[in-house]
């Protein structure tokens, strides 16, 4: 068969071989579209005014093109009663690619951002070790440091598709509780091994010094795995939304271990069992009982473009992309349908770096202007696949926001809205 | 002149790059963490620092109070958001009350938490969320009384401190699985 000129359908509903995006092109295909919207220039080009004057130099600190104001977070409305508590959210529909910029990086705050001099900050390593350290920001600056790509998701993200009926939200309202960042700092092995950690030590608790003291316990084996004191965000230093001077950074798991303006390391025998892993981040079951510690988050995919409150504007030729991840390794594998499930087709993946990270996948898709029902499905390379939505809400309490994987479905009308539904 | 610049720069590389054949030298002999700068301190000097409670009781302040010494601290501190008598206001949670097998489920304080231990910690790190840390240990000990009281968890005189607290048994105590092993 012809591939160029002819696309190769992969399954339902429009669905195209994802070797079309391999080099082949779908310069061919593209001609199949109906009511393109590329026709629109018929006159003379002229030169534009950009190109006639001389534009401004250049800068300290840069800043989106006024032309793209729109790609920002979504933000909450401050808490009358908490002041600084609250979450802003990544705009995922408007980003392509894998890392998120500094500035679009999702937040949430449990008392607000402190603003903290690094001279003044101290960082402590007490408990059962040896000798108990206390760390100024220049000393860690010192010490070796690695670098590498983490995505970060905050457990309660995409839990509004838990509630009984689909908001009519789109994908930044609902799963833009997650960002990824190429993260740079110091091992925390690294020192807690200047500081003798005891036979004895079984748990790290890690303490925040913003106003709410924000803390969580993290099993040890897991502290000396590949937990990092984070000093670089994308390659500058930390954003104050996101622990400047540092954080603690800890791959894989969900966000709030993760904790922000990093002070106290307290090395013990058990977890002190904060508020934060007892009354909040723990998954209610349907028999009542919770389940705690549940730290990897689950694997998980979402398809960003086309996604909810986006409108096509042409049937044709759309490339369906979108992100996956997990806490349990890398994504080995997306597939996609368009007719609700009931049949898939392997996206392509793009290459980099995947473990713990965000993968970025794509697959053309000709749509004939007949409803369709778009979505995709993870697997990780621990073999854990994304499970449907009612099967994930079987597993818990319907009260349960946390932890939530389930496969999103987004619908299109005949008019081309998307929208968030239950499929 | 053209040609002598390239040759001086040569030079300064060829010395740069035996200084790194030097440094790794070094390196390979040196222990496997040669920077270290942490500077020892003692947990004396933590004792007003580190606020952790844990529930076996541990790093529990002296002094102590009751649910009838904690209700003024209570009306005084918390009411406004959570509530006169703990049911919530305001976006702000319930404190007691509720079950977990009510549809929906009413997580509070008294239904939900596991420990005693927890609700110390988390009113004297957190609480009131304009002011955190400004209860003293004492008014921290009485509110803690207070909230466990409206529950029912104990009684009106109870006296809790540090060695009363970690025994008092939370009605969700058995409530949850630790899967963090898996």
């Amino acid at each position: 068969m012809d591939t160029k000129n002819n696309p190769e359908y992969v399954a339902g509903n429009g669905l195209i071989h994802r070797r079309h995006l391999l080099g082949l092109g779908l310069a061919g295909i593209g001609s199949m579209a109906a009511g393109s919207a590329l026709g629109a220039d018929a006159g003379m080009l002229s030169i534009p005014a950009w190109s006639k004057a001389p534009g401004n130099g250049p800068s300290e600190y840069g800043a989106p093109s006024p032309f793209a104001a729109d790609v920002k977070r979504l933000a909450g409305s401050p808490s009358a009663t908490a002041p600084g508590t609250g979450a802003s959210r990544t705009p995922l529909h408007l980003l392509r690619g894998t890392i998120t910029p500094n500035s679009l990086h999702f937040e949430r705050h449990h008392s607000g951002v402190p603003v903290i001099d690094p001279a003044q900050h101290r960082f402590v390593i007490h408990g059962l070790v040896r000798q108990a350290l206390s760390f100024s920001y220049e000393d860690l600056l010192a010490y070796p440091m690695v670098s590498q790509i983490y995505f970060l998701e905050c457990s309660g993200n995409s839990g509004a598709n838990t509630v009984a009926t689909a908001g009519d939200t789109n994908a930044a309202a609902i799963h833009g509780l997650l960002s990824c960042a190429e993260w740079t700092g110091v091992r925390l092995s690294t020192l807690l091994a200047e500081a003798g950690v005891t036979d004895t030590a079984a748990w790290i608790t890690a303490t925040g010094a913003d106003a709410a003291s924000m803390g969580r316990s993290i099993p040890l084996s897991k502290a000396l795995d590949d937990v990092m004191i984070a000093l670089y965000q994308n390659g500058e230093p930390i954003r104050p939304e996101q622990g400047y001077p540092m954080r603690l950074f800890v791959p894989g798991w969900e966000g709030n271990v993760s904790v922000k303006w990093l002070t106290q390391i307290k090395v013990a025998d058990a977890p002190a069992h904060f508020r934060d892993e007892t009354s909040k981040y723990t998954d209610l079951l349907p028999d009542g009982k919770s389940l705690q510690f549940t730290y990897a988050m689950g694997v998980k995919s979402v398809i960003t473009s086309p996604s909810g409150q986006m409108k096509l504007l042409r049937q044709g030729i759309h490339e369906i992309t979108g992100v996956a991840w997990t806490g349990h390794g890398a994504i080995r594998r997306v597939e996609i349908s368009a007719d609700a499930g009931r049949t898939w087709a392997d996206a392509h993946i793009e290459a980099g770096q995947q473990h713990l990270a965000l993968a970025r996948f794509r697959l053309p898709w000709q749509w004939s202007g007949a409803p369709a029902i778009l979505q995709s499905r993870a697997t990780d390379s621990s073999n854990n696949v994304q499970p449907a939505r009612d099967i994930w809400m079987a597993g818990y309490n319907p009260a349960n926001r946390y932890h939530y994987n389930a496969i999103q479905s987004w619908s299109v009308s005949a008019q081309g809205d998307v929208k968030n539904v239950y499929a | 002149m053209f040609t002598r610049k390239p040759v001086y720069m040569l030079t300064i590389a060829a010395g740069v790059f035996a200084l790194n054949v030097a440094s790794i030298g070094l390196a390979a002999e040196a222990p496997a963490n040669p920077v270290a700068l942490g500077s020892a301190i003692t947990e004396a000097q933590l004792a007003d620092w580190d606020l952790i409670v844990a529930p076996d009781g541990h790093n529990l302040p002296e002094g102590s109070g009751t649910a009838a010494q904690g209700q003024a601290v209570y009306q005084q501190q918390c009411a406004a958001c959570h509530g006169v008598a703990g049911e919530g206001a305001n976006g702000s949670p319930a404190l007691v009350g509720g079950s977990v097998l009510t549809t929906p489920p009413l997580l509070t304080v008294g239904s939900y938490w596991p420990h005693a231990s927890t609700l110390f910690d988390y009113v004297r790190r957190a609480m009131p969320p304009t002011a955190p840390k400004s209860l003293s240990n004492t008014e921290v000990y009485q509110v803690t009384a207070y909230v466990l009281h409206l529950h029912g968890v104990i009684a009106e005189d109870f006296v809790l401190d540090k060695n009363t607290l970690p025994a008092v048994q939370m009605p969700n105590r058995d409530g949850f699985i630790d899967v963090s092993a898996n």
